[in-house]
């Protein structure tokens, strides 16, 4: 069970924003987080991920305290553990496919499900400035389940994908997803495409 | 011609970048990191050299160092160091004027790599000195390389401050520059034009292949 109740206030394109988020997912649920641009939906991601602070806010995850701003506890990233797809997929430049995922985990058999599942088998030694924009950010992915997180965060992560690949993916990653019994919250822009597998949807708009 | 100045020079300057390397890199990394007044006008003092004439640096190294008093007499007197006239004072007084071209272009390295690099190194549980190491680093590596050179060459040429504080022993601190100086004032020409070619061309090399190596990576090592 992940619980969060965040307050930040925000700069954006419109103005002073109150970012007010009130989350509550039971394990392995899957929730889509939309709005308009600007409103505070990848804010929400990372103070989750312990990345960005924030005034107010309490985070807990299967009833451990990541974030309580009133009793000054804030868990660092490392410590959170949770997988995050950046928006614009923050691959290493001087790595290949298969040693993003070797950064991640030493466990070679998982490295090799996750390149078959992303389909980058073939291209694992190539840096990400040989991939394209659907193959790099499926790396993003596989990167961030590497560690086996049991909170996944997801930044717009389909947006390069076309159709067909992103239909096979999301099936196959809902599969792992249940496996691992994992949470995962993911931003779109596009809520329509994950209403198959969303157990839950989140508006945020600016306040 | 007499090689000691040049060999002198190539000592100088390698200890220089090795030096401002070890220093360079991390304090480049945590002027990157924010920008406090503090860090603001530290970066200032560092960037002074690019625009202070050498012999107002020399001078205050000149004060602050001599065996007479001060700073100068309590490591004279305790550790038997002396910075002036000395070798040591030549390294001493070429990593604070070097400093700038080490720091500058690995700062801007540093302060040009997405954010979201180091931050998903963090959520992958990697501490922050393993991800300076294994993410920042060889994603910067052509910027150190250029600062490296840029320093090297730098210190290579160095006359004014190298004079105020080490004068012109030979063997000791009588560098490739103050050789050239030396020898014009002997009005011995050959030599002077001998030191100059060389440094002139050695120079040239030596930036040039930085610019080789990294036309394809990064902008000028001025820019």
């Amino acid at each position: 069970m992940i619980t969060a109740n965040i307050h930040k206030k925000l700069r954006s394109g419109y103005g002073q924003v109150d970012l007010r988020v009130k989350l509550q997912a039971p394990t392995g649920s899957i929730v889509v987080i939309h709005g308009p641009s600007g409103a505070g939906k990848s804010t929400f991601l990372k103070i989750l991920a312990g990345l960005m602070p924030t005034e107010e806010g309490k985070i807990a995850v299967n009833n451990r305290i990541w974030l309580d701003t009133s009793a000054g506890i804030s868990l660092s990233a490392q410590k959170r553990r949770l997988g995050f797809v950046f928006q614009h997929y923050a691959l290493f430049p001087n790595m290949t496919v298969r040693q993003h995922l070797e950064y991640a985990t030493n466990d070679t058999q998982w490295i090799n499900q996750l390149l078959k599942i992303g389909c980058l088998d073939g291209l694992a030694d190539r840096k990400p400035e040989y991939l394209s924009g659907g193959q790099q950010q499926r790396l993003a992915i596989l990167r961030a389940m590497a560690i086996k997180p049991a909170l996944l965060l997801m930044d717009e992560p389909f947006s390069a994908l076309d159709q067909k690949t992103k239909a096979g993916l999301i099936a196959d990653l809902k599969s792992i997803w249940d496996a691992l019994q994992m949470t995962v919250i993911i931003v779109s822009h596009n809520p329509q495409e994950l209403e198959d597998i969303a157990t839950q949807e989140i508006y945020i708009e600016a306040q | 011609m007499d090689w000691s100045p040049i060999w002198l020079s190539i000592k100088l300057a390698t200890t220089t970048t090795l030096l401002l390397l070890l220093i360079g890199l991390p304090l480049a990394y945590w002027l990157s990191k924010g920008r406090s007044l503090f860090r603001v006008i530290l970066e200032s003092f560092i960037t002074m050299p690019l625009v202070l004439p050498p012999s107002v640096l020399g001078f205050y190294l000149l004060l602050a160092f001599s065996p007479q008093h001060g700073i100068g007499k309590w490591l004279h007197h305790t550790f038997n160091i002396q910075f002036v006239f000395s070798f040591q004072g030549l390294v001493l007084s070429s990593v604070i004027y070097s400093m700038p071209f080490m720091i500058g272009p690995i700062k801007s390295a540093f302060q040009q790599i997405p954010a979201s690099l180091a931050q998903a190194s963090y959520t992958l549980g990697k501490s922050e000195r393993e991800t300076v190491l294994k993410i920042l680093l060889p994603n910067i590596k052509s910027s150190v390389l250029t600062a490296m050179v840029m320093t090297f060459a730098h210190t290579m040429g160095e006359f004014g401050v190298v004079l105020m504080i080490g004068g012109n022993i030979p063997g000791v601190t009588k560098v490739a520059s103050i050789a050239i100086y030396d020898a014009v004032e002997g009005m011995d020409y050959h030599s002077a034009n001998s030191y100059s070619l060389f440094l002139f061309v050695f120079t040239f090399v030596i930036v040039t292949v930085v610019f080789v190596l990294n036309r394809n990576r990064t902008k000028s090592p001025l820019e």
